[in-house]
């Protein structure tokens, strides 16, 4: 469950002050699928990162799991980032030098779980994304496609209740984008959360509560849950 | 995160990067390397000196008759008039426990003669105990008989020198010669020594030293060379030989006696300053590499913003980052370390090979201190980039592509 109660967010740029998000109220009840669309700068992926708690907001209160998650300290936000969220991003972000298996498996790693274990829930992983041939890739040898598989494998392999994805088939082609969709809204059919930010209006009606942010704040809520 | 995942994780960070983690492995290798060869050449210098002296003899103690004071200060009010030292003086050293031999020696110059070739040498009589306190060695025959002291026998043993000159290839051994008119018999020649306390060895005849005495015609000596019981009895043996001889002079103090340790002390001294000055020299070097660690490190953490922005995003908090950076400039510092001690000992094994006549000896704390220098450098140069990567703010770092 999220609360977010008048979240704001500015930005300095030079000597202007930009108000990237402006008294966000919004809540996201368990199983939900929401889509977060706009023009670019009207503050989706600043939500999404405040959301995520990769960003602070100068204001307002954010709660998750009826937790106060402003008022945590950065090793306790660590902790929360890695057992309840699980990010996607537009440019996968895995790491290049590793394998496939091996950026899978860097959460589990950095949780200090048992190799043992590592190795039950990596093989899970990648056969349930349909990637195991390609486990031992490096990333550049991967097709996009591939890539945010991987980077799905690895956002959801520490179980988290939600999913963030920033413009997760921004890079990818009509096809792959389709899978990659699919593979997220099944997980959604799992009952995590989904939240996927795009400036692609026919993606953006797949979900069941479509928001639309402009300057800053919510222009409209397809499912206002009140 | 276990322990052994973070220096995996470095390491593979190490590996995935070869250039940039071969040159900062060559400069920590080099720097360590150096420190760990300069000391060692500082150490093989101390252990060559060390060794030439004690060829001189071991252990060993020269009284010389006479005070020569060092210290300054004025003249005494009272002439002293030093005493000759003599052979009883001698002899009464050995009543000390922490002596155990003890040579007179008289020395003078006269001509030595056999058939028609003569030659002016220095001519040293001294005893048996001669032998062992200056450690010589003897080419044919043998040394000065063992016997009493005061009686003087009409025997030489000639330095391989005169030898040479006087009898060429021929064996003198049985043959008389003359010394300064009187008649001696060659019972021995000693092997080439060389110089040694500004004597050479080879250019000498040795003959007892009461018919030393009889030849010059005196009853002083011109010195004793006196061997202790040990390097620890040193102390005592130079207490004992003074308090001797000032009994026997009527409580005259007019002996200096110089002790073979304090000069060796003073070199020692010498060349740990040396070694220690080398050794900083090269610590120098060690430190560049360090910088270099700093360097690379920081474009590394520039160039991996993402990949730290990612770490973060997936639960990585700040003491971990600053962990896995640390640790990875640790493992460059390590394996760095672990190279440059390589590279040392192929350098000590090649110029031990080339130059066996010189000790290079690697001291195990130089070993151990280039090391632990070698991993602290990496640390703390690690520090400074490994602060700025656990610093970075994840949008910012995720934003770069």
């Amino acid at each position: 469950m999220i609360e977010l109660k008048g979240i704001g967010r500015t930005f300095q740029v030079g000597t202007e002050a930009v108000h990237a998000l402006q008294a966000v109220d919004l809540t996201v009840r368990d199983g939900e699928y929401l889509s977060v669309m706009g023009p670019s700068g009207s503050g989706k992926s600043t939500l999404l990162n405040i959301i995520g708690l990769l960003d602070h907001p100068d204001s307002g209160v954010y709660r998750l799991d009826d937790v106060n998650a402003t008022g945590l300290n950065d090793t306790q936000q660590a902790a929360v980032r890695r057992h309840k969220i699980g990010f996607v991003f537009q440019f996968f972000h895995l790491v290049p030098r590793l394998t496939a298996a091996e950026n899978v498996e860097l959460p589990l790693i950095l949780a200090g779980v048992d190799p043992d274990e590592r190795k039950k829930r990596l093989s899970q992983a990648l056969e349930a994304l349909g990637i195991a041939d390609r486990a031992r890739h490096r990333p550049d040898q991967l097709s996009g496609g591939q890539r945010q598989r991987v980077a799905i494998a690895r956002a959801t392999i520490m179980r988290p209740g939600i999913i963030l994805a920033d413009e997760p088939t921004g890079n990818l082609d009509r096809t792959s984008g389709n899978d990659v969709l699919d593979i997220l809204e099944d997980l959604n059919n799992e009952g995590k959360i989904l939240i996927m930010v795009t400036h692609d209006p026919e993606l953006g009606r797949r979900a069941k509560r479509q928001i639309l942010m402009l300057d800053g704040r919510i222009g409209s809520d397809s499912g206002k849950s009140a | 995160m276990k322990t052994f995942d973070v220096l995996r994780f470095s390491f593979r960070a190490a590996t995935g990067y070869p250039a940039r983690t071969l040159l900062t492995l060559l400069a920590m290798a080099i720097g360590v390397g150096a420190v760990i060869l300069l000391t060692a050449l500082g150490e093989g210098a101390r252990r060559y000196v060390t060794r030439e002296f004690t060829s001189l003899g071991t252990h060993l103690l020269i009284a010389i008759p006479g005070r020569s004071e060092t210290t300054g200060g004025p003249p005494p009010m009272l002439g002293e008039t030093p005493r000759d030292l003599t052979l009883e003086d001698a002899l009464a050293l050995k009543r000390s426990s922490a002596i155990r031999r003890v040579a007179p020696v008289a020395i003078g110059s006269a001509p030595v003669a056999w058939q028609q070739r003569e030659r002016e040498a220095t001519i040293m009589g001294s005893t048996a105990e001669m032998f062992d306190i200056r450690q010589l060695s003897m080419a044919q025959g043998r040394f000065l008989p063992a016997g009493n002291p005061s009686r003087g026998s009409a025997v030489c043993v000639l330095g391989y020198k005169i030898k040479s000159e006087l009898f060429g290839n021929s064996s003198p051994l049985g043959e008389w010669v003359r010394i300064g008119g009187r008649r001696f018999r060659v019972i021995g020649v000693m092997a080439a020594k060389g110089q040694s306390l500004g004597l050479d060895m080879g250019d000498i005849a040795i003959i007892p030293v009461a018919s030393a005495q009889m030849l010059f015609n005196t009853s002083s000596l011109f010195r004793i060379l006196i061997q202790a019981g040990g390097r620890e009895a040193v102390p005592r043996a130079k207490k004992a030989i003074l308090q001797i001889i000032q009994d026997r002079h009527e409580g005259e103090d007019d002996l200096t006696v110089i002790t073979q340790d304090a000069l060796l002390k003073t070199f020692d001294r010498i060349f740990n300053a040396l070694t220690l000055t080398v050794g900083g020299i090269a610590a120098i070097s060690l430190a560049v590499a360090g910088i270099l660690i700093m360097n690379v490190m920081m474009i590394s953490v520039s160039q991996r913003k993402t990949e730290i922005g990612l770490l973060k995003a997936i639960g990585s908090p700040r003491s971990q980052i600053l962990r896995l950076f640390l640790s990875e400039s640790a493992v460059l510092s390590l394996i760095g370390s672990f190279l440059g001690v390589v590279l040392a000992l192929v350098g000590t094994w090649a110029s031990l090979r080339f130059y066996p006549n010189f000790p290079v000896t690697i001291p195990w704390w130089a070993l151990t201190a280039a090391t632990v220098v070698g991993l602290l450098t990496g640390l703390v140069f690690g520090v400074l980039p490994a602060r700025r990567a656990a610093g970075l703010e994840p949008v910012e770092a995720l934003s770069r592509r």
